[in-house]
């Protein structure tokens, strides 16, 4: 008997992306650079994080048209944003037959209260935390992938940093807690008992988590792995650059060598100006994407 | 004994787990120094495309090559079927060590990925839990291939000698017999070498 998506189906093609970059892309042309570059998925977009923080508005899910003409010109995996509890995009999302789904808070919140319940879909999906406790709320609802929420469209790394290490740090307590300790820190956490046993058994997310929300430069890339981070995603960081196919190519190779300062130096020279990056204390509070479906 | 993992992207520590559980030192691979002293290699799933373009930037292919050349085991899972294979469906071949034309995500999209069990054919009716993502299929298989195990009328295990390729991902399930086969071919392989 054949069996389709099942948990471990869903959870396998993450981990084939481990260690490696994904991108977002918003045109046919923008895919195939990032494919020839190195990049392990692309994310297709109508815009990139930036452009969406710009515009303002409601932001929705791509038209499928531009998702499909996307799927069609590459052969790497091809994952696309839903709102946050926005099911029926998820179906549409679905049937057109993407790779993965990104439930994010880069578009705007269709529920204000409930997340997708991600179990009932053939197709996995990939959901943002800034803590333990949001990621395995996450995994309970039925994501096969989780990513740090960052601070997205901004070209700053500093809230996926802080994302990062506290689920690294938080982690590393629950391992070092008594079984008879677990109950009240899933309490605290917010977090499912099941799961944080799961989490001090193997002595980390039980799925794939990568990095996002800010990264902008190979050096960016190679600070998320070094914390932590099983891969990395890159938003507007590699299309709002001066040259997209250097940085891109740039910042595969970093994301691999991210352990090596003098690859790091080598990788890093004369890819031109980054994005224009945002300080995230000029952000008023309903202008943080991460507060967004916790 | 230790086995080499490729480790420039994908699922390599589900390899390094299971290397372990049969009681063998599996490590990382990602620069050219780290071969030296490996008794056989493992290339995991990823993605080809982005795996094929790294191991050329860093010249980790030559290096692929030359273990395959001296008879040292190599077991490629899903993409690593397709870094190893002579030819592939429609695009550039990476490693060229085995006689086989692979198709790419041959099944479709990840919605077609699935699990099964599958007959192997070293194992009589013994099952193995076939698990396919976004899978290439052998569509081609040279003389000196022999084929291990289908899925319905297509091929998705294959060995050539010391080399070894199946389309699914054993690593991804508790089941060890495929490691097990490139172990003992290491095994093998260290005696030969100790006995001249």
């Amino acid at each position: 008997m054949v069996e389709r998506g099942t948990i471990r189906v869903k959870k396998g093609l993450a981990e084939m992306q481990k260690g490696g970059v994904i991108m977002d892309v918003t045109t046919p042309e923008q895919a195939k650079i990032a494919q020839e570059a190195g990049a392990v998925a692309v994310m297709a977009l109508e815009r990139v994080p930036a452009d969406i923080r710009a515009a303002g508005g409601v932001a929705r899910m791509a038209d499928p048209e531009v998702i499909k003409k996307i799927m069609d010109a590459v052969s790497i995996p091809v994952m696309a944003k839903v709102r946050i509890g926005h099911f029926v995009e998820a179906q549409i999302i679905e049937a057109l037959g993407v790779d993965y789904i990104d439930e994010s808070e880069v578009l705007t919140p269709a529920d204000g209260l409930y997340h997708i319940d991600k179990k009932e879909f053939t197709v996995p999906f990939v959901c943002g935390a800034r803590d333990l406790g949001e990621a395995l709320r996450r995994i309970g609802e039925g994501a096969a992938m989780v990513r740090t929420k960052g601070e997205p469209g901004t070209g700053n790394v500093v809230e996926a940093v802080r994302h990062m290490r506290l689920i690294m740090g938080q982690i590393r307590k629950v391992c070092s807690l008594r079984e008879d300790e677990l109950m009240a820190e899933a309490k605290s956490l917010g977090a499912p008992f099941e799961l944080l046993k799961e989490v001090k058994r193997m002595g980390k997310v039980p799925v794939v988590n990568f990095a996002a929300g800010g990264i902008a430069t190979p050096a960016d890339a190679a600070l998320m792995m070094q914390l932590g981070s099983d891969g990395v995603f890159v938003g507007s960081g590699i299309f709002k650059s001066k040259d997209p196919e250097s940085r891109a190519k740039s910042i595969v190779e970093a994301t691999l060598n991210y352990d090596d300062p003098h690859i790091l130096a080598e990788v890093s020279r004369g890819l031109g100006e980054a994005m224009t990056g945002i300080e995230i204390s000029t952000l008023k509070e309903e202008e943080r994407m991460q507060a967004r479906g916790l | 004994m230790k086995i080499g993992v490729l480790a420039v992207q994908g699922a390599v520590s589900e390899h390094i787990v299971i290397l372990k559980k049969c009681g063998v030192e599996g490590v990382p691979v990602k620069r050219k120094e780290d071969f030296s002293a490996l008794d056989a290699l493992i290339i995991p799933g990823g993605e080809s495309t982005t795996m094929g373009r790294l191991v050329k930037k860093f010249n980790l292919d030559k290096k692929i090559i030359k273990m395959a050349q001296e008879g040292k085991p190599v077991y490629g899972t899903c993409a690593g079927m397709v870094l190893m294979a002579a030819e592939i469906e429609g695009e550039h071949p990476h490693l060229k060590l085995i006689d086989i034309c692979v198709l790419r995500n041959a099944f479709g999209r990840q919605n077609e990925s699935f699990e099964t069990d599958l007959t192997v054919s070293l194992w009589g009716d013994k099952p193995f839990r076939g698990v396919f993502i976004r899978s290439p299929i052998v569509v081609r298989a040279g003389p000196s291939v022999e084929i291990l195990s289908f899925f319905e009328d297509k091929i998705a295990a294959v060995r050539q000698g010391n080399l070894l390729a199946t389309s699914f991902h054993p690593e991804l399930t508790e089941d060890e017999r495929f490691h097990r086969l490139l172990i003992d071919a290491a095994g093998k392989t260290l005696k030969k070498v100790k006995h001249n």
